[in-house]
């Protein structure tokens, strides 16, 4: 039987190859059949998770809230050293120079990931900015935010910090930080689903020897991972009840 | 929890003993100053059933002036400031024991007598069904929330 893999869509185009590679490598290491499914959006990969059609996932921190707390699936490792956090840059030219400088009517460049959204609203309370006074611009991938910015077709970028720091160095050299989330406690994780649970010891122990074994350590390097290390259900739900109170 | 020390304060300060609603008493001693929390950061923190600070984060740390080990095993009423009311926390704790979030503008107290306000949300844990503890998340406000917070204050 062929299980169904996923990666929650806001990863970093250039690492899709990567996620290719670590499927094969894990369907050997765990022999399994593993098919990796990519979807383009949010909104497709919920409709699969849904439908059950995914029993295996690389999720970012808001939707393995909803796949633990509803759909039973249980935590098995996060990349180390690798933490959800988010950026609001602007143009570098821009006057701005921190969030309590913006004002109403805002525009904001985001994507629809929906934890760089949610992680972004919060920093701009304190400059009493929320859905009703500002205007966003909804796109597709993180560098047509970027353009947003570089174009002024908006005052402020929503970004996760790791897919900016991605960003060319030509880009980046014309955008500016105005602030970032310092949450650190914050991880997308891989979960596995109820069908393929009792996989889960043999994934953690294949996943954590990945560095010794000179295959294993160019798989990482081509996800952009140090490692994987093993995540336990409290510290999973740990994270997921802070995601409830950050959420609405 | 100990009285606070006039050696810990900085700047002029006043007194104020407190009647916790668990029956013990505290002298507090606090200031006008005033310290903001960064951009981007959050306050964290968990108790378990009775409030009991069970974990905090580093940002908590920074934030309260004291060391992790002078908070880890006190209540979460040590960061009380004398300016927030009893009724200010009323429904904090009918809430979560329901299980719904509460949420609420909160000045807390510093060991060195200062303040910092926060929009604080707090939750249950909810572990095979029962309430194992609590997790709060604190961040940084407007100053016309706060103004609205602190007007209404008063009035309770
Ligand atoms: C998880 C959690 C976090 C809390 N955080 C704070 C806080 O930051 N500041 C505060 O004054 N009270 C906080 N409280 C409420 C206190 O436990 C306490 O109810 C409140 O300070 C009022 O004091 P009382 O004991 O006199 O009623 C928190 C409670 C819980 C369960």
């Amino acid at each position: 039987m062929t299980h169904n893999f996923t990666v929650s869509p806001d990863f970093n185009p250039s690492h899709i190859s990567g996620w290719y590679i670590f499927n094969t490598w894990l369907q050997r290491a765990i022999n399994e059949e593993i098919h990796l499914e990519l979807y383009n959006s949010a909104t497709e990969q919920r409709k699969a998770i849904a439908d059950d059609q995914v029993q295996l996932i690389y999720a970012n921190p808001y939707d393995a809230t909803a796949l633990v707390r509803d759909k039973g699936f249980i935590p098995v490792a996060r990349a180390d050293n690798k933490t959800d956090e988010a950026i609001i840059a602007v143009n570098h030219e821009s006057l701005i120079l921190n969030v309590e400088q913006l004002t109403d009517g805002t525009r904001i460049s985001s994507t629809d990931d929906p934890d760089v959204r949610m992680m972004c609203m919060i920093m701009l309370e304190p400059a009493g900015l929320n859905k009703s006074n500002t205007i966003t611009i909804q796109r597709d991938a993180y560098i047509l935010i970027a353009k947003d910015l570089l174009k002024n077709d908006a005052d402020i970028g929503f970004f996760l910090e790791d897919t900016y720091n991605e960003l060319s160095d030509i880009t980046k050299k014309q955008l500016r930080p105005i602030v970032h989330s310092q949450i650190h406690v914050i991880h997308h994780l891989l979960l596995v689903g109820p069908k393929l649970a009792h996989k889960k010891n043999d994934m953690q122990s294949s996943l954590l020897s990945m560095v010794d074994d000179p295959k294993g350590a160019g798989v990482l390097k081509s996800l952009n991972f140090e490692r994987w290390i093993v995540v336990g259900q409290e510290e999973a739900e740990f994270m997921i009840d802070l995601m409830d109170t950050l959420a609405e | 929890m100990k009285d606070m020390m006039p050696d810990d304060i900085s700047g002029e300060y006043q007194e104020h003993m407190f009647s916790y609603h668990d029956g013990t008493h505290r002298k507090v001693l606090f200031t006008n100053i005033e310290t903001q929390l960064p951009e981007g950061s959050l306050i964290v923190s968990r108790a378990d059933l009775r409030g009991i600070i069970t974990d905090v984060n580093q940002s908590f740390i920074e934030m309260s002036a004291y060391h992790k080990d002078e908070l880890i095993g006190q209540p979460h009423c040590i960061l009380r400031h004398p300016d927030m009311p009893a009724a200010a926390f009323g429904d904090l704790w009918k809430m979560v024991q329901q299980r719904n979030k509460w949420h609420g503008y909160v000045k807390n107290l510093r060991k060195d007598g200062g303040f910092y306000w926060v929009y604080a949300t707090v939750i249950a844990n909810i572990r095979n069904g029962d309430i194992t503890g609590f997790t709060s998340v604190r961040r940084r406000t407007s100053r016309t929330k706060i103004n609205e917070a602190e007007t209404h204050y008063q009035t309770l």
